[in-house]
């Protein structure tokens, strides 16, 4: 028997990383991103709340999801974050703002105050999910990369209308899988009007999903012929698809927990669909593909993606089980306490 | 404002030094809520309820910017040090990894029970929490600071070269020149070498007690602030009670750690240690300077000194030298970097690039010990104030006094800390992996000067606004102070054997 890929086991395993944040912070940040359209004091409160206590613990994802990568593929981490430069520190910056928000809103009562950390918090919480789809977009779409794998396109080369359609579509994807989550944790009055809101996100989400992927299949040539090669990535998608239009029928059912796990089950999806198509690059490079990285020459050394296996093997099982002991006590309706926000 | 490097030092420093502020409060506060929890539980008495329900609170605050402030520092390394990244990754990488899967999710996934929890969960899973949230502060710490002593003391590696795409190892003492950048690496030999380099414990111990002290003197400040103010007395004499025990400890072990920390550089990076106590010429009964100036000119420090005092601490030995700048570091490592440095002069010229800032590393380090000196002696002070009786006396001028100068004493902790850092990450300059890679080398070459003072600024108002905001809150939340009797009507039922516990009004 030969000992696994552990090139691609940790190919997977940052995959899962990143999947995890998007699945946890997405819910978050759709929640920010809706934010401002909810208008009674109390209401925020509770969409505050609802997240509460676990936005923390889901950035930590993203803390781990970014440690993962510099360890496995270190030359992947290096080349992606000092080539999104500004792009990624606006995504830091909004994440930041939307994060302090959350703690300062509901510490004063006056409404100038709370206007503004609403604004904050929904603007960051926006801008972060928009910059996220950007990056993923331009990462998809394969970036200019030379020889030494440094980029060498612009910031504005960054903010092409492919990338930036994907921002939109992962907007609407969080703020649909943040509604998800709000009608499973919200009751009365504040349920009736986040249930209503869900189909009509859901319709426009599916619209710039389908437009995604047309322009995908025209725009990006290696995905087509990647497809081509593989293409249980259709069965992936149209999975992914009608789970999406599964929610509506079982939000009308009352049945929000099973909502959210359709909406969970769509992220991993999407993340799969990303994952099989991409396989086995880190970072595309174009239009010299000759220069991309990919799990092998982007990776540290089989040494350190052994010992990083045993520290995910620890690790891991103690993660899952505390962030579902987490979920676990704080499952039910949110309601307002003295020490809410 | 056009020099890349020094812009992205800049940056990371500002960025590096703000987080700072707060996850040493987080450490420290952790066990401090620990045992103010752990005293309720175990006494019942309500007085410790409302003490860990409003230390809490400010926790919270710390927390929450430690978090916002961290996931910056996460990413640093690749947007501005992208070269350093790809070095190093393969060890330095694992670290990081380590710190979030180990510790972050420790420490966010308790806090919010901690946090949140007290009518949700019963009291030993709440305590338990507690813990939690205090271990896994302290285990970021382990990981941080693990990977920082990797930097300062490189083991458990060797470098690496690519020929014909197989990897190639390259010999000890390979000379990383800038043509190596695109193909070298280091990779690890061996993991537990590199996560126990030589400086780790040393460093570890004394960023702990640190943080620790950090914690204590918070407490102790505003406990004196309520004290002087008449307001919240049985409050406050418990808080400062429970902070000055664990102030006395961390201060005295403090002191303890300094002198192992400095003999570990003395050892292992005697250039810093020579700037940092300002010794250029090596001769024997070496003084040591208790404050004063780096005269760079004359090569030499004005201010009083003790005579063989810095022999003794670094050697236990009053007549042995302790070797100075002008002969670090040795001329045969000089000559593998420049090796047209021949004669004495140009040799003498050529050591001079691997100097830190000595003045500024010099003041840094005298600042650190000159605050956690006053610390200490506030301390002791305090303590036999405490032992007399006389700490809680307000009718006493001296009793005054004394509480105006612990409410400032937050501040020392928190100098002390920076400065301290200061001096360890300027007194490893110019490398950035000590006698390994250069911090001119390390930078990303792709990232603009202009592109960096854009994020500088950036982050220049995003951070003064969250500080100011933070400070804001936290007077706001001390105005408040503690609720008299903080909620417990809506904790479940498995509380209320504690709560009914020595609790007259219960």
């Amino acid at each position: 028997m030969s000992l696994p890929d552990l090139n691609i086991v940790w190919f997977i395993l940052v995959g899962v990383l990143f999947t995890g944040y998007a699945i946890l912070d997405g819910f978050d940040l759709g929640v920010g991103a809706v934010h401002l359209f909810v208008k009674k004091d109390e209401h925020r409160r509770l969409l505050l709340n609802s997240i509460g206590p676990v936005w923390d613990g889901n950035e930590v994802w993203l803390v781990t999801g970014g440690g993962a990568l510099f360890a496995a593929f270190p030359e992947a981490y290096a080349t992606v974050f000092s080539g999104f430069y500004l792009a990624f520190m606006l995504l830091l910056c909004s994440l930041i703002f939307r994060a302090v928000a959350i703690e300062f809103r509901s510490k004063e009562e006056w409404t100038w105050w709370r206007q503004f950390w609403d604004v904050a918090f929904s603007l960051g919480s926006f801008v972060s999910a928009l910059l996220i789809g950007v990056a993923m977009g331009n990462i998809v779409r394969g970036i200019p990369l030379d020889a030494d794998h440094e980029f060498a396109g612009t910031f504005l080369g960054l903010l092409n209308p492919y990338s930036l359609l994907l921002g939109v579509t992962t907007v609407l994807l969080f703020a649909m899988h943040g509604l998800i989550y709000l009608a499973m944790k919200t009751e009365g009055e504040l349920h009736d009007i986040i249930s209503g809101w869900i189909p009509r996100v859901i319709g426009f989400f599916l619209a710039s999903y389908f437009l995604f992927n047309l322009y995908t299949l025209i725009d990006v040539p290696w995905v087509l012929d990647t497809v081509r090669a593989r293409p249980y990535v259709f069965a992936v998608v149209a999975a992914s698809v009608l789970i999406v239009l599964n929610i509506p029928r079982e939000i009308h059912k009352k049945r929000e927990f099973n909502a959210f796990l359709s909406s969970c089950a769509v992220m991993v999806l999407m993340m799969a669909t990303f994952g099989i198509t991409y396989f086995p690059n880190m970072v595309l490079s174009s239009p010299d593909p000759a220069n991309s990285l990919t799990i092998y020459n982007a990776a540290s050394t089989q040494k350190t993606l052994g010992i990083m296996l045993i520290i995910a093997v620890l690790g891991v099982p103690l993660v899952l089980a505390y962030t579902a002991s987490i979920y676990w006590v704080f499952r039910g309706k949110t309601s307002l306490t003295k020490h809410s926000y | 404002m056009n020099d890349p490097e020094l812009l992205a030092r800049i940056q990371f420093a500002f960025t590096a030094a703000v987080h700072y502020l707060y996850p040493p409060l987080s450490i420290g506060l952790g066990i401090l809520l620990v045992m103010m929890e752990g005293i309720w539980l175990k006494t019942g008495n309500p007085l410790y309820h409302n003490m860990a329900r409003f230390w809490t609170r400010i926790f919270a605050l710390t927390f929450a910017i430690g978090v916002a402030t961290g996931i910056v520092m996460e990413f640093e390394f690749g947007t501005n040090w992208s070269t350093y990244s790809r070095f190093v990754g393969d060890i330095f990488g694992s670290a990081l990894a380590a710190e979030g899967i180990f510790a972050f999710f420790l420490e966010s996934g308790f806090l919010a029970i901690l946090l949140f929890g007290w009518n949700k969960v019963g009291p030993r899973m709440h305590f338990f929490s507690t813990c939690m949230v205090a271990f896994g502060a302290h285990f970021s710490a382990v990981w941080i600071v693990v990977a920082n002593s990797w930097m300062q003391t490189p083991a458990g590696y060797h470098l690496q070269t690519m020929v014909d795409g197989k990897p190639v190892a390259l010999p000890s003492g390979h000379v990383v020149t800038q043509g190596d950048l695109t193909s070298v690496r280091a990779v690890v030999d061996d993991f537990w070498a590199m996560v126990f380099n030589p400086s780790t414990i040393d460093r570890l111990t004394h960023v702990i007690l640190g943080a620790w002290m950090a914690g204590a003197f918070l407490v102790i400040s505003i406990s004196a602030y309520y004290l002087l103010k008449k307001r919240h007395l049985d409050f406050a004499r418990a808080s400062m009670k429970v902070g000055l025990g664990f102030a006395l400890v961390a201060t005295v072990l403090q002191m303890v750690s300094g002198d192992f920390t400095a003999k570990g550089v003395a050892k292992n990076q005697p250039i810093k240690l020579a700037a940092m106590e300002g010794v250029f010429k090596t001769e024997p009964q070496t003084p040591m300077a208790l404050f004063g100036y780096v005269d760079s000119k004359n090569e030499t420090v004005v201010g009083p000194k003790i005579p063989g005092l810095l022999s003794f601490l670094v050697w236990g030995s009053f007549s042995k030298p302790v070797p100075g700048l002008l002969e670090l570091p040795a001329s045969a490592f000089v000559q593998s970097h420049f090796p047209d440095a021949t004669t004495p002069e140009k040799l003498a010229e050529a050591r001079k690039k691997f100097w830190p800032n000595v003045p500024a590393v010099f003041q840094f380090y005298h600042m650190m010990i000159i605050v956690g000196v006053i610390l200490l002696v506030l301390t002791v002070v305090a303590c036999f104030f405490w032992w007399r009786g006389w700490l809680f006396n307000t009718d006493l001028l001296l009793t005054r006094w004394l509480l105006v100068l612990l409410i400032f004493s937050v501040l020392g902790p928190q100098i002390a800390n920076q400065a301290g850092w200061f001096a360890a990450e300027m007194g490893r300059q110019p490398w950035i992996v000590y006698e390994l890679l250069m911090t001119s080398q390390s930078f990303s070459k792709v990232v603009q000067a202009n592109q960096i003072v854009a994020s500088l600024v950036m982050f220049g108002l995003v951070y003064a606004l969250l500080f100011a905001m933070f400070i804001f809150l936290l007077t706001r939340k001390i105005h408040h102070g503690p609720d008299d009797e903080e909620e417990s009507e809506e904790m479940p039922d498995s509380w209320k054997a504690i709560i009914q516990k020595n609790n007259p009004r219960a």
